[in-house]
């Protein structure tokens, strides 16, 4: 066995691993190093030490972005897998039209982040020009518009993750839990949950890195307004790097910040929730 | 078995050799013919197809390869960053002013020998530094207060109107009369409102943070009789927000949802006739011809603000399309170039192309009277000119940066929607000027 599967290797394992060299590892190293350089272009660069770092620092933008990214993942991985968990635990009870439910929660999720912003920054004007405003008006219009938003798109998705879970909970466990007189809530907390846990892992990492790394839909539904107050972390990256003569390498230096946190957080989690998976 | 395995790895890397060689091969198969080739990356999608055409007729001449790329709008500094980082970069690419020449200048070829330089009609026209001709400018446009001359008639033909003819708008407080009067009679005369909807979208809102505070800017200008700055007092910004409150309160929408309107929403409304106002400029002839507004009923105002002396104030004309050869492009590839520059604006079918398809008002020496573009509004802009007005140069190329225009528009749509005072207006005008221009290293 092993030895076919060194023998292989070159065919099936080379192309994947030159397809990530040059499309994952190359850019993050080529990024890292033009992090500590001024530069217009990536082919022309002068190194500049920690100024593009310390640049950040005194950056009122990136510090009130960091928060509101920070609170609107808060939110949204908890929403989105309340909403998740709760679509999917009926749609596993065998109703009638159970694939047609399936199917209409998916598709919000077959559209681009782009396409959606602009739709629901066209539904949520309209409901709110009754009112004489829009979604500008205040930030926190623009908070929740996100929040329903992501709900909207992300709940079909994780909700299949969920389904494909809790159908790999052996039958039996529930009968010998109700032949002992537990009671649904019981049934939920005790069997359903834990057993679960791995979905759970996997669909808290998704919101989670999903919700910090939110660009496309943050960019088309307000694009920071009013005054930068709905910017989060990605969007103000992205407006560091073009909105400036200079400034590529400070958004270069944030892009480095913005990819330690996602990674120091998504690992916290993969850690927390990994250790209440049980083995069945 | 061994041998097998050695098979393999050759399959594999016969295969990663093909798909990266397939990007190759065209670009040795050019340099091969020994002259060289010009890659144009154009900055405006309206004219893509007419750049195209313009290349393929200029390679069917002489043979050589043209290859013409437009960036999506919007998009141009992002698709000029990763596409001049490459092995063949573009050779011809534009920037927008001298701000935008400030990133781009060690990309700049000097143009002071060149075609293009030699026939400009002044030397206005092209961005020198240190002596060299790093830009140069070829398509100028002009920019003011459009109107519906049929509307403004119907008007000065109501009871009591302020004003029996539109040659009397020729201050601020004529013109916010006028508005304002029209405004209140809008149901008499069958429109929405005096000014089309002013959109914070981002389609639009340049219309506002650049185009209409290069007015207040300009006079700032004047006034210290200079042409850029590295920090300013807003002496105009009374005006520049009398002028937005005037375009604010007699509108199509409600002061508080402009930020729901876009470029289009304006175009439209102007076309429709539903507004009599719509301040933009000659690009904006294709969108709102053809509709309900005729050619001739289409016309331009100066955009007064309420100057000492604004009798005399022309539109607004100036540049924000300039060419500039890559200098870190190959020799023959760079003069490829100047060759096909030099076409484009001596030959019939580049001249032809320019103004007439693309219908550009160009600054070159070589396009005579019957090069002139077909459009009511560079007409409009001519007569003003002719009556020896003044026209006000294109001031808001010397923003400090993007940064601060988004910052003086965010201020503006909050001062519009009632969530911010005009102070931070004044903020981001006057403080936001200095530390941006600070911040530009």
């Amino acid at each position: 066995m092993k030895k076919t599967l060194k023998r292989w290797f070159p065919l099936f394992g080379l192309p994947t691993l030159a397809a990530f060299t040059v499309g994952f590892l190359v850019p993050f190293v080529v990024g890292l190093a033009l992090s500590f350089c001024r530069f217009t272009t990536v082919s022309d660069a002068r190194f500049v030490g920690l100024a593009n770092y310390k640049s950040i620092l005194g950056d009122g933008d990136f510090l009130h972005a960091l928060w509101f990214t920070a609170l609107f993942t808060l939110v949204s991985v908890v929403l989105i897998n309340l909403l998740a968990f709760a679509v999917a635990l009926p749609l596993t009870k065998g109703l009638r039209g159970t694939n047609l439910f399936r199917t209409v929660f998916f598709m919000p999720n077959l559209i681009g982040g782009i396409v959606l912003g602009y739709i629901w920054q066209l539904i949520f004007n309209g409901v709110l020009a009754m009112f004489g405003r829009t979604l500008t008006y205040s930030p926190v219009y623009g908070f929740w518009g996100l929040v329903i938003l992501m709900c909207w798109q992300q709940v079909g998705y994780m909700m299949i993750i969920y389904i494909a879970g809790l159908q790999s909970i052996p039958g039996e466990l529930y009968e010998a839990a109700r032949i002992d007189g537990a009671n649904p809530r019981q049934i939920l907390f005790r069997i359903t949950l834990p057993l679960s846990m791995p979905a759970i892992t996997i669909c808290t990492f998704l919101t989670l890195t999903n919700s910090f790394k939110l660009f496309d839909q943050n960019l088309a539904l307000t694009a920071g307004q009013p005054s930068n107050k709905t910017q989060m972390l990605a969007l103000n990256i992205y407006d560091t790097f073009y909105s400036r003569a200079g400034w590529e390498g400070v958004g270069q230096a944030k892009a480095v910040v913005f990819f330690v946190l996602v990674a120091g957080l998504a690992l916290i989690q993969l850690y927390i929730t990994r250790r209440r998976e049980v083995q069945q | 078995m061994e041998k097998r395995g050695i098979a393999a790895l050759l399959a594999a890397l016969t295969i990663l050799l093909a798909l990266t060689g397939c990007g190759r091969s065209e670009s040795s198969s050019d340099s091969a013919a020994g002259q060289g080739k010009v890659y144009y990356l154009n900055f405006k999608p309206e004219q893509k197809d007419q750049w195209e055409a313009l290349a393929k007729e200029y390679t069917r001449q002489t043979g050589v390869k043209v290859n013409v790329v437009t960036a999506a709008s919007g998009g141009y500094e992002s698709t000029l960053k990763a596409e001049i980082a490459k092995s063949d970069p573009p050779t011809l690419f534009q920037v927008n002013g001298p701000v935008g020449l400030s990133t781009w200048k060690d990309y700049c070829y000097d143009l002071s020998d060149s075609e293009v330089y030699r026939q400009l009609k002044s030397e206005e026209f092209a961005l020198e530094e240190d002596g060299q001709v790093l830009a140069v400018a070829y398509a100028i446009e002009t920019y003011g207060l459009i109107y519906n001359k049929d509307i403004l008639r119907r008007y000065c033909q109501l009871e009591g109107a302020v004003i029996s003819d539109a040659s009397q708008i020729q201050n601020f407080e004529t013109l916010k009369a006028v508005a304002e009067d029209m405004q209140s009679r809008r149901e008499e005369l069958g429109i929405e409102g005096a000014f089309a909807s002013s959109g914070m979208d981002s389609s639009s809102d340049w219309r506002f943070k650049t185009h209409l505070a290069n007015i207040p800017l300009y006079y700032e200008y004047r006034d210290e009789g200079i042409t850029s700055a590295a920090a300013v007092k807003g002496t105009y910004l009374e005006n520049f927000r009398n002028i937005w409150d005037l375009y604010l309160n007699n509108s199509t929408v409600e002061p508080s949802l402009i930020s729901s309107k876009t470029g289009d929403d304006a175009a439209s409304e102007f076309a429709l006739g539903e507004a009599c106002f719509y301040q933009n400029g000659t690009w904006a002839y294709e969108q709102i011809s053809g509709y309900e507004v005729a050619d001739e009923d289409i016309g331009m105002l100066p955009i007064y603000i309420g100057v000492e002396g604004e009798e005399d104030q022309g539109l607004v004309t100036g540049s924000e399309n300039y060419w500039c050869v890559n200098k870190k492009a190959a020799p023959q590839d760079i003069q490829a170039t100047l060759d096909f520059l030099e076409w484009v604006i001596t030959s019939d079918e580049g001249r032809q192309s320019l103004a007439q398809e693309m219908g550009f008002v160009t600054p070159f020496k070589t396009f005579g009277e019957e090069y002139t573009p077909d459009n009511p509004l560079v007409k409009a802009a001519e007569e003003y000119v002719q009556e020896g007005k003044t026209s006000i140069g294109w001031y808001f190329t010397t923003m400090p940066s993007d940064q601060w225009k988004n910052d003086l528009g965010a201020a503006m749509l909050e001062y519009a929607q009632g969530t911010g005072d005009w102070d931070k207006v004044k903020t981001a005008f006057v403080e936001g000027w200095a530390s941006e221009y600070q911040a530009r290293q």
